[in-house]
């Protein structure tokens, strides 16, 4: 456990460390800022009748940087060492493959949830300002928040595994986007299709992160999507950690 | 302290490393000496435990490399070819993780550090980052990383490669100093290298072991391989090659003409070193001399000694 700690501070540390991870934070709060701005304009139009917090989780423009930036979180995290070789001494000193996988998840996890945490601020701003509630209720915020971990963890894992892929970084951010879009698009079959009695509308929904926001966001918390993403999360980090250990067998 | 039997690696139907044995006993200095793509960084990877063997065994310090591996990684340490480092640090900071990582406690830590740092002449740059470093301080960063856990065994994977003269020797007055703390294995294709720092060298090519022995034995054996350059002014050539040819330990005198020097290419009997006796040959004979050297012998020269003592 001890060695699990040193290396997710190492891994927190090379992340803010490069001058990329200012970048992304930067371009981040800008959309992020900026979808706020969009929420509250189609609630001021009338033309929505939810809550603040439902219309930030639920416009494009909360979709665009999400899915975009796991890629930038994930990338580095084995593409790099493998290129450096730093992966041959942290291979050998004293450490397990499953302590070296779960630390680099861990850190790139954590950069990801550095960059959703100022969008608290933005409720605590428009409260502050307008006097009014920006969630119907806690749960809003508790099922809002959740979901965005709970697919974050997916996510992140996916990219972690295309990382461990690769020992080009660019590669790798490529094929994690590709696969996050594809899983995007496959959840969104669930809007094209009839409405109702539909196999595979029922099945689509199990995927679709739009509507987990939008049950989430509502403050329902299914526990259908909490075992979806925990369970496949498992599974792509076991993936991870076989295509890491295969990787430094072949080598 | 290293014991390694019939340690096979192939990838796919190369052969890298075919079935070699050997031993170090502790606080010996072992050099593995190859060309490259001979098996040398295969062997150590495998002996420090980032590759598994085909077949075979490896144990380090009583454990078993791959069966005990986390065990007998704390015994290593281990410095890859081309030194990588996480140039995003600061060294004294590399250091502080690379020693807790490989488990020295927090209480030691800094009494660790500040060791390493001294030894490998690193306290200049302690603040500096990895990036900024030249290579010859990366090299020593390198070195302090793999022995800041105070392992048993040192394995350095082409340690002076890509220095400058100077640095190469700062890197080998380090090794040599280690020798007290550590056994050490380390892989080189600079013979003169060998020689100055190595107990024993193993000679590997193609995957396998050509000759395991001390530098004096192997020397020996390769019948003190090359020959002595002679350059000097001299009134008739031919007969002065054939005077040379009578002098003590020489075999064969061949002839190269440059204006009006003479270069004299001495092939020695093994052994002996005639240089002295040619200087005082010269000297009666009052030649000028431009020149009397004996050029080291190089690798490809062992390498085909070495084998054709084996066809013997």
């Amino acid at each position: 456990m001890a060695r699990f700690f040193i290396l997710f501070r190492r891994e927190v540390a090379s992340t803010f460390h490069q001058p990329i991870a200012y970048v992304v934070l930067f371009f981040f709060l800008m959309i992020t800022g900026f979808n706020f701005h969009a929420g509250i304009s189609l609630l001021n139009n009338g033309r929505g009748t939810t809550t603040v917090v439902e219309a930030f989780f639920n416009t494009m423009y909360f979709w665009f940087p999400f899915l975009l930036v796991f890629p930038f979180t994930t990338m580095r995290v084995f593409a790099e060492e493998s290129k450096m070789g730093t992966i041959e001494t942290l291979m050998t000193a004293p450490v397990r493959d499953s302590q070296v996988v779960l630390a680099k998840y861990a850190g790139a996890l954590f950069f990801y949830l550095v960059l959703w945490a100022p969008s608290l601020l933005y409720f605590v701003t428009f409260q502050a300002v307008t006097g009014m509630n920006a969630a119907g209720a806690v749960g809003s915020y508790i099922g809002a928040y959740s979901i965005l971990i709970l697919m974050g963890m997916l996510y992140t894992a996916i990219g972690c595994l295309a990382s461990a892929l690769t020992d080009n970084q660019i590669v790798a951010a490529m094929i994690s986007f590709a696969a996050i879009l594809a899983l995007f698009f496959i959840g969104l079959l669930s809007f094209v299709m009839p409405a109702t009695g539909s196999l595979v509308r029922e099945a689509t929904y199990y995927f679709s992160p739009i509507e987990h926001m939008m049950d989430f966001s509502r403050g329902v918390v299914d526990s259908r999507p909490v075992v979806f993403y925990t369970s496949s999360t498992l599974l792509v980090l076991f993936a991870t950690l076989h295509v890491f250990q295969y990787r430094r067998w072949k080598s | 302290m290293v014991k390694v039997e019939k340690l096979t690696k192939k990838f796919g139907a190369n052969t890298a490393v075919d079935s070699i044995d050997f031993e170090v006993q502790k606080g010996e200095i072992v050099g593995f000496l190859g060309p490259n793509g001979a098996g040398k960084s295969t062997t150590m990877k495998m002996l420090a435990g980032f590759l598994p063997p085909t077949s075979g065994t490896a144990e380090v310090a009583g454990c078993d490399v791959f069966r005990d591996s986390l065990r007998a990684r704390e015994h290593i340490g281990y410095m890859p070819e081309n030194v990588p480092l996480y140039t995003d640090m600061r060294v004294s900071e590399f250091l502080r993780y690379r020693a807790s990582l490989k488990g020295v406690p927090g209480r030691r830590l800094r009494e660790r550090i500040s060791d390493v740092l001294e030894l490998c002449g690193l306290e200049d740059v302690e603040k500096k980052m990895i990036s900024r470093l030249s290579k010859g301080y990366r090299q020593r960063v390198g070195l302090a990383d793999a022995m800041v856990h105070e392992p048993d065994l040192l394995i350095l994977d082409e340690p002076t490669i890509g220095l400058d003269p100077n640095q190469i020797r700062l890197v080998r007055d380090l090794i040599r100093n280690l020798r007290r703390h550590h056994t050490i294995l380390i892989s080189t294709h600079i013979l003169p290298e060998v020689e100055m720092l190595c107990s024993r060298v193993i000679i590997i090519n193609n995957g396998r072991i050509e000759a395991l022995d001390t530098p004096q034995n192997l020397r020996a054996r390769l019948g003190q391989a090359g020959h002595v350059l002679f350059d000097a002014r001299v009134p008739d050539a031919r007969a002065a090659a054939a005077d040379l040819r009578k002098l003590e330990g020489v075999q064969t005198v061949s002839i190269r003409n440059d204006g009006p020097w003479s270069i004299f290419k001495i092939q020695c009997t093994p052994g002996h070193d005639p240089r002295e006796t040619i200087y005082q040959f010269a000297v009666e004979k009052n030649w000028p001399v431009r020149e009397l050297s004996r050029p080291p012998v190089s690798l490809e020269q062992v390498f085909a000694e070495v084998t054709n003592v084996e066809e013997l």
